[in-house]
Parts: C-alpha cells; structure tokens; sequence
C-alpha cells in the first residue's frame, strides 16, 4: 500500500546545516501538512520524498522498498506530485495535459485507450475544467491551471499523494473544493502529503503536521498537538491572535 | 486520440507524387506511360538510365536527407523543450563543414569528404556535450548556449578557410556550405536509418511528450529522464551527420518542417516524428527538383531554395502565432 517512511532523512537543501533528521511515517488515510516560512525546503523535501532529489544522508522507503530500488516508473504508478511550478514549452490542450497521468500505466506500445480518456475526462470534470477540455494550457487563468494540474495528478491515481501548494492561485470555494478532495482521497485509504501557507486550511484539514524551521530544525506529530500558537509564531516570526470557529482553531496575524 | 493512420498516409501520397515528379522532370522528360514501364522493369535503355541510374537514386537521397533532417529537427525541439531549436542548433553542421572543407582543401576525393564531414560532425557533438556537462548539471538552456557558442567558433574557422583557400576551390566549397545533392548517390542506408528512426518513435514517442511538460515533470510521471535525454541527443546528432555527410548543410529543413506539423497535427510526437520524416522528405526533394531544373544545365545549391522557401514561411508562421 502507500505507506512512507521517512527513515533518519536529511534533506539536502544547499547551504544548510543538517538540522534535525526526519524519523516518521505516512501512513494510508493520513493528511499530512508540511509548514514553514519561504526557504525552509518544504518543495526540496516533496521532491526528495517523490525521489527526483538525492536526500543528503537516510533514505525514504515507499511501501516497504527503499526508493532507489524501485523504477521510476513503478514510482510514478504509485505516487503523484502536484509542482508548485509548471513550465510549458510547447501548446497543449487540458485534455492532453490531462491525460499525461495516465503514462505510468501504459506500455511504450500501447496508446491511450478510451477508458484512460474517460479517467481523465472525470478528472477534469471532478476540477470544474471539464469544460475547458480543449483549451490550449497557456492560454488558461492560474487557478485554472492549477486545478488542470491537480486533474492531472487525480487521472495518475496514485496512492499517495504529494502536493506542493495545492490551493496556490485557487479562489476560497475551489481551495475548499480541492482540500475536499484531497480528504476524500485520504478517506479511501490513500495518503496524502501537502505544502501549505494556509494555517487555517492546516488547521481544517490535516490529521498531521510537520514544521519546518529555516535552520534546519523540525518537528512533527498529530495536528491538534502541533497547533500551538506559541510554536507557530517562532515558526514564521510572525505573532498570531487565536479564535476558535466550530472547534477548530483559527490563525489571523497580527500588526 | 487523434488517428494517426490519416495524415500519415496523406503525407505518404504526397512524398510519392514528388519522388514521381523528380524521377519525371529533368532535361529528357519521362512520361507517365514511361515511368510506369521503367519501374515495372521494361521501357527503354536510356529512360532506363535516366530514371534509374540519375534520377532516382538523387530523389531517394533528397528524401532521405529532408526526412533525416527535419526529424533530428523535431527530437533537439524536445530537447531543449525550445520550438526553435533546429539539427544545426549545436554547432553540428559547423563541424562538418570544417571537416568537409580540411579535406577538399587537401585535394581529397569526395568519398573522403563524406568521412571527413562526419568525423567533423561527432567531433562537434562530442565537443558539446561534454562541454555543456562541465561540472555535472545539464540543463537544456546550458546545452543550447555550448552549442550556439561552439557554432560561432566553427563559423569564424570557416570563413577563415574561405579567406586563404586558393580561387579554383572556392565554388565547390560553397556548394557544399549551401548544400548540395550532386554527388549523393547511395541512399539505401541513410533510407534505413530514417525508417529505423520512425518505428523508435512509436514506443518512445509518449516518453517525448512527457518530456516536452519539462524535465521533472516526467521523472515524476515514471520518465527515465537523464537516459532518455542522452538517447535524444545522440540519435539526433546522428541523423543530422549522416545528412549533413550526403547533402552539405541544408538550412531550414529541420526549423519550419516540425513546426508547421505541430500547428496542423498538435504536439504528439508519435505522430509528429514519422510525419516529419515524410514531409521533410517532401520538401526536400521537391526543392532539389527545382535546383535542378530552374536554370537548368546549371544547377542550384538545394540549400538556397530551402532557405528561399522556408524563411518567408517560418516568418509568417511566426507571426501569425503572435
């Protein structure tokens, strides 16, 4: 299944010092957040997690098998990377783009077959960009990208998830939309890791939370214990007022 | 998906209606009813010779040389994820040409132009890569800037070439520079390399596409990047010097080819590369038909029609697509 462990892992985030490893496991069902201010190597630590960056010292084991061990291609059947960036050098409908997804699945000799259209087809519709389906990929808005991104990751159907900034560039029903989904995908037992800026969507969603600090420090655990606005404020130095809405605590900075 | 059996069988047709059209036209002209007799093994001697012995095997290398230079164009595009890229982007056609010009400077023959224009051509892409892979990262806008950089140098050893090489080498010097099918006259292997070249893309063509998103994109979509990249890199290095060994630098073939299929066909390159290799061939050979028949008995270096034909295309194509 789509457990990860992270076993004694050091990120290799140039110019650092090796704070402190991350001993830890993803487990199915589980929504972990990843925080921190810019620089503390949230992306760095997703990719070394998706294995396209060597760690500096330990290692990541996807379900049981070292990540190295595993092909790329049996990497990707079994995890999905949302990036934060998306460069495109050449036009491409969202249904193409879409549709990438599925080639982890394929072999070389095979071409897409119509219920790989219909997955993706359903993915984009679960995004509300079903109707933008033969729209040249450069020519959408950023939340809309952003959304054909994450219906690119939905139509890979991996086991686990990582996403880098999810709600990047989304209006509040489509951050909310998408958090729904990503819970709903944890629900049926997959995993599920995420970057956030957001406290409050943290706050809302994630059954865990790891904090990263810029020196290389961390720590990590279920959300409700990781929740301290005393934490939160050295984590970003930032002061924080606290409410509570409904049981769930909710951050607003400070002047 | 689109159907891949349609534009491919449309481009098919017309590569064989130009190959008809060189094998036809020339200073003796050959009929239909001729052609027809020839190629079915009976006519008479010298429609024979014309066809078989002059013609064809000039149309074949033409086609030959077009496809091999607009896939190679097509592979370095995915590349460098650049739409601009083309063959000679990195500095191959330059070492060619050195080598080509060392040896007609030596007085060689033209067999050994051939060797030494291909020995140019890998020395350049060796010279490249290994530049562009200094102190371990590769990325595309590093190659790109070696390649152009290493062009440039070969360039100015060119025109250096030309500034001291005595006056009777001069023209056949610059034919080769602009291109020329002349003295092209086996096309079977450089026929087998361009089909070769087709049925690989056919598995790997969804890997390109991948590709084209960006390099981390298809490592996280299972994509063995790093060998893939180098496999690209080679197989294109390869179809260009072996076009570049038959024809001379032929300019625009590899630029405009690939870039108005994906403006008709879309961007899948399972089907762009085996389109590219028909339309290419296409170009190329209707382009030779007309270099040698324009002012004929004089001949035209191909290089010039092409460029003719393909700069005012590509600008349009440029500036329509904003």
């Amino acid at each position: 299944m789509g457990r990860l462990a992270l076993n004694d892992l050091i990120v290799d985030v140039p110019g650092r010092g090796s704070g402190r490893p991350l001993a830890l496991a993803i487990e199915p069902g589980q929504i972990w957040g990843v925080l921190g201010p810019n620089g503390a190597g949230k992306t760095t630590l997703l990719h070394t997690l998706a294995g396209l960056r060597a760690p500096r010292a330990g290692q990541v084991q996807l379900a049981g098998r070292p990540l190295g061990d595993l092909g790329r291609r049996e990497v990707a059947r079994r995890l999905g990377l949302v990036f934060q960036e998306r460069s495109d050098g050449f036009p491409a409908t969202v249904l193409e783009t879409a549709l990438i997804g599925r080639h982890p699945h394929l072999s070389p000799w095979q071409m897409e077959r119509d219920d790989d259209i219909a997955l993706a087809r359903d993915a984009l519709a679960r995004l509300d960009v079903a109707h933008l389906e033969q729209r040249l990929v450069g020519t959408l808005s950023g939340g809309e990208r952003q959304r054909v991104a994450i219906a690119t990751v939905l139509t890979q159907a991996p086991q686990l998830w990582l996403a880098d900034e999810p709600t990047n560039h989304l209006d509040l029903h489509h951050q909310t939309s998408v958090m729904a989904l990503l819970a709903e995908q944890a629900c049926s037992g997959r995993a599920v890791v995420l970057c956030l800026h957001d406290l409050n969507l943290a706050a809302q969603w994630c059954s865990h939370l790891l904090l990263l600090y810029p020196g290389g420090e961390a720590c990590w655990g279920p959300a409700r214990q990781m929740l301290v606005p005393a934490a939160l404020e050295r984590l970003y130095g930032q002061p924080l007022s606290t409410a509570m809405i409904d049981g769930i605590p909710v951050f607003v900075p400070t002047r | 998906m689109r159907s891949l059996a349609l534009p491919l069988t449309v481009l098919a047709l017309l590569g064989a209606l130009a190959l008809g059209l060189a094998v036809a036209l020339g200073s003796a002209p050959v009929g239909p009813s001729q052609l027809g007799a020839v190629l079915v093994g009976q006519g008479d001697d010298l429609a024979r010779t014309l066809v078989l012995e002059l013609r064809l095997p000039r149309a074949l290398a033409a086609f030959a040389t077009g496809g091999l230079l607009a896939v190679a164009g097509a592979l370095m595009q995915v590349l460098l994820r650049n739409p601009l890229a083309d063959p000679y982007v990195l500095g191959l056609s330059g070492g060619a040409a050195v080598g080509a010009l060392l040896a007609m400077l030596a007085g060689l023959g033209s067999v050994l132009v051939s060797g030494s224009a291909f020995a140019g051509a890998l020395l350049s892409t060796l010279l490249v890569s290994g530049l562009a892979h200094g102190t371990g990262s590769w990325t595309p806008s590093r190659l790109l800037l070696t390649g152009v950089v290493v062009a440039a140098g070969w360039g100015a050893v060119v025109t250096l070439m030309l500034a001291i090489s005595p006056a009777r080498a001069l023209p056949g010097m610059l034919y080769w520079l602009m291109g020329d099918l002349a003295y092209a006259r086996s096309p079977l292997p450089s026929l087998v390399v361009l089909s070769a070249a087709c049925l690989l893309a056919i598995p790997l063509g969804r890997s390109l596409n991948v590709l084209a998103r960006g390099s981390l994109q298809a490592a996280a979509l299972g994509v063995a990047v790093r060998p893939l990249e180098w496999g690209i890199y080679i197989a294109a290095s390869l179809l260009t010097a072996i076009a570049v060994t038959m024809a001379g630098s032929i300019g625009f073939v590899g630029l405009v080819i690939p870039h108005m299929l994906r403006l008709v066909l879309g961007n899948d390159q399972r089907l762009i590369l085996p389109a590219s290799a028909l339309a290419g061939g296409t170009l190329l050979t209707l382009a030779d038909t007309l270099a040698r028949t324009v002012i004929a008995p004089e001949q035209l270096p191909v290089g010039v029609i092409t460029a003719l034909l393909g700069v005012p295309t590509f600008l349009y194509l440029l500036h329509r697509s904003r």
